[in-house]
């Protein structure tokens, strides 16, 4: 037993340390600098305290993009997931089908993403895209690009046809996972098919279920590529969702300040509601 | 107490007796051979209020058949009669059957209470019909001091007992079938729940059917064994009567520790010819050609003797209470259960076979 007494091992987690310093902490750091001071260009700052958080606290053009954000979250959501799960529920359950419907199921999520803005676009020209000529065709007064609410209902289309796959195949996990003695049990019992579902499926599937809501609760209050490349915000600032009004007062308006302070807040608002969502279903686990 | 002698009066109503006709079931669409056969030819005569046991390992077609009688499954051929009435292509509701699995299965998010109420409530009966029965068979559970916490916060057997009381909970129960409900349960609770139900078998006198691979859990709970192997019952009778007599070849080994010696002999002229010695045995022994031949004695049935078949002492192992003696023959091996005070030969001896325990097996089933 004669072990050597010295600080060596410190060595070894160098290499961790200077990765994360530079992946995280030191870009992390430069836009908390920023956010408390002012940079006329060439390395000059001047200091402003808490200036540039009051006034994007009290900005009205944060306050109409978060707004925006939280709708076009909101109704993603509301409408995801349910069809997710609904999908998972008819999907077969073995057989041919099972990898016919995994692989068409993945096929939107492995698009990326600024290809699936640009295929949108296209999809959606009033004049010449398959969805826009049809619904014309059709006697619809559509046009994307001038009119705030087609520009919504497309971009909702959009990542409703390139997320939803994501809850289905969650919840085709989730579905697979429960052991057939319990539909049999349930057969017995007399349960109909919706008590099944309320009193069996739905509550096995909570664990995928609450992760896909945090996966989708994250990827579309920060959803950026695609309506950059299907709307650009517009028409006006009707879909200037918060990632891309930041982006604007960042590098089209170079206030890196008040942009550094913006993006410190949209940080902090994303981790506080995913934190306080993820307790409140760990509470309820740790209960029961 | 009136509840039981409602119990007692719906029993006279509804005395369920279980035939199975011919029974074949495959889970594959075409079947090549015997192989593909989950259930080969079942016959099964069960009358009301018995409690069976369906004794197998893993794989022979126990839980397939359980299925089938519960309406589950439908038997690719055969015929399923409750009463003399055909339910073959009835559901489980239809049949008015309760079933227990493998692993306790409960509501989560339901109270204990209302998991108990949920067949009921499903069966559209009154809010205090359901209260009465749900309380009494909370009380019979010993399940009281919980109905109204959730089930899932419950321990396994907890949850296990939830799931029995759900079967339980309905009076109009045709049969009540377990499949090896005590799977999931602690060896020492295990005890305590068999005996509960045997307990219930002896309160409510309604037919059930226990499957298990576990023979201590089968001979104790069950007036009737049922032994199947490779999707056939190879033997059906009382748990004495398979120790005593085994009708197969399975049976002999996979009931007893150990189990019975099967070792290869001949027979000629209508007699057990086993190491150049003749062996005496009660059964006739009229029927022959058989492709294989073996004499089966149980261990318990073997003596050493001044004479008789020469074998070398192997092994001696003590359980306590009795000694398992491993010996060689030039056919095999043969064990031999002694009571610990028996003075073991070492080395060479002679053991003589029990006639009235001592059978012949063609092609693995007795010869009688």
């Amino acid at each position: 037993m004669n072990k050597t007494f010295n600080q060596k091992a410190w060595f070894f987690v160098i290499p961790v340390f200077v990765l994360v310093a530079f992946n995280a902490a030191v870009p992390l750091m430069t836009v908390v600098n920023y956010s408390f001071q002012e940079t006329f260009g060439s390395n000059v700052f001047a200091w402003e305290g808490t200036r540039w958080f009051k006034e994007i606290l009290h900005s009205e053009r944060f306050h109409a993009s978060l707004g925006r954000q939280v709708i076009f979250t909101f109704i993603i959501l509301l409408i995801q997931l349910p069809l997710g799960i609904g999908i998972a529920l008819t999907m077969p359950k073995k057989g041919w089908g099972v990898p016919v419907c995994l692989i068409l199921m993945s096929m939107p999520l492995l698009i990326p993403w600024n290809v699936v803005g640009a295929m949108w676009n296209i999809f959606a020209l009033p004049d010449i895209g398959f969805l826009g000529n049809s619904l014309n065709t059709l006697g619809f007064d559509y046009n994307f690009t001038q009119q705030s609410g087609d520009a919504w209902f497309t971009t909702i289309l959009m990542d409703v046809w390139h997320w939803t796959s994501l809850v289905v195949l969650l919840s085709y996990a989730g579905l697979n996972s429960i052991q057939p003695a319990y539909y049999q049990a349930a057969e017995i019992d007399g349960a109909s098919r919706w008590d099944v579902f309320r009193y069996i499926e739905l509550p096995k599937m909570k664990k995928v279920l609450t992760l896909a809501i945090l996966l989708r609760f994250m990827d579309s209050f920060m959803i950026y590529t695609e309506p950059f490349v299907l709307t650009g915000g517009g028409p006006g600032n009707a879909t200037n969702f918060l990632s891309l009004d930041l982006v604007k007062m960042a590098l089209g308006q170079f206030d890196l300040g008040p942009a550094a302070a913006m993006s410190l807040i949209y940080f902090l608002i994303v981790l506080l509601i995913c934190w306080v969502f993820y307790s409140i279903m760990m509470r309820d686990e740790a209960r029961s | 107490m009136n509840f039981y002698i409602l119990i007692k009066i719906t029993d006279w109503l509804i005395m369920a007796k279980i035939t199975l006709k011919n029974l074949s079931h495959s889970y594959l669409t075409k079947q090549n051979n015997e192989l593909d056969w989950a259930l080969r030819g079942v016959d099964i005569d069960w009358k009301d209020g018995g409690a069976y046991a369906l004794l197998g390992p893993s794989g022979c077609g126990k839980t397939t058949l359980l299925n089938i009688i519960s309406g589950l499954l439908k038997p690719t051929k055969g015929e399923v009669l409750f009463n003399d009435k055909d339910v073959t292509a009835l559901n489980p509701v239809e049949r008015d059957i309760a079933q227990i699995f493998q692993f306790p299965v409960i509501y989560d998010t339901m109270t204990v209470y209302d998991n108990l109420a949920f067949p009921l409530k499903n069966r559209g009966l009154s809010g205090t019909e359901i209260d009465t029965k749900v309380k009494e068979i909370g009380e019979m559970l010993e399940l009281t001091s919980t109905l109204n916490n959730k089930a899932s916060g419950l321990t396994a057997d907890g949850k296990q007992k939830i799931s029995l009381g759900r079967g339980l909970v309905r009076s109009d129960v045709n049969v009540i079938m377990f499949d090896e409900p005590l799977t999931v349960i602690d060896p020492h609770l295990k005890w305590v729940l068999r005996s509960k139900l045997k307990e219930l078998h002896q309160k409510i006198n309604r037919t059930m059917i226990y499957v298990t691979h576990d023979q201590i859990e089968a001979l104790t709970f069950a007036d009737q064994v049922v032994v199947m192997h490779e999707g056939q019952i190879v033997q059906t009778g009382t748990p004495v009567e398979l120790f005593e007599k085994p009708k197969h070849t399975f049976v002999g080994h996979f009931i007893g520790s150990p189990g019975m010696n099967i070792l290869p002999c001949e027979i000629k002229n209508e007699q057990i010819n086993f190491e150049g010695k003749i062996l005496p045995t009660n059964t006739s022994l009229k029927k022959s050609n058989f492709k294989k031949t073996q004499v089966g004695i149980r261990p318990e049935f073997v003596n050493f003797s001044s004479d008789g078949i020469a074998v070398k002492v192997k092994r001696v192992s003590d359980t306590g209470r009795h000694k398992v003696i491993d010996t060689e023959c030039n056919s095999g091996s043969i064990k031999i259960l002694a009571s610990s005070s028996t003075q073991i030969p070492s080395g060479s001896a002679h053991i003589t076979f029990d006639k009235k325990y001592t059978y012949a097996y063609g092609d693995n089933w007795i010869i009688e």
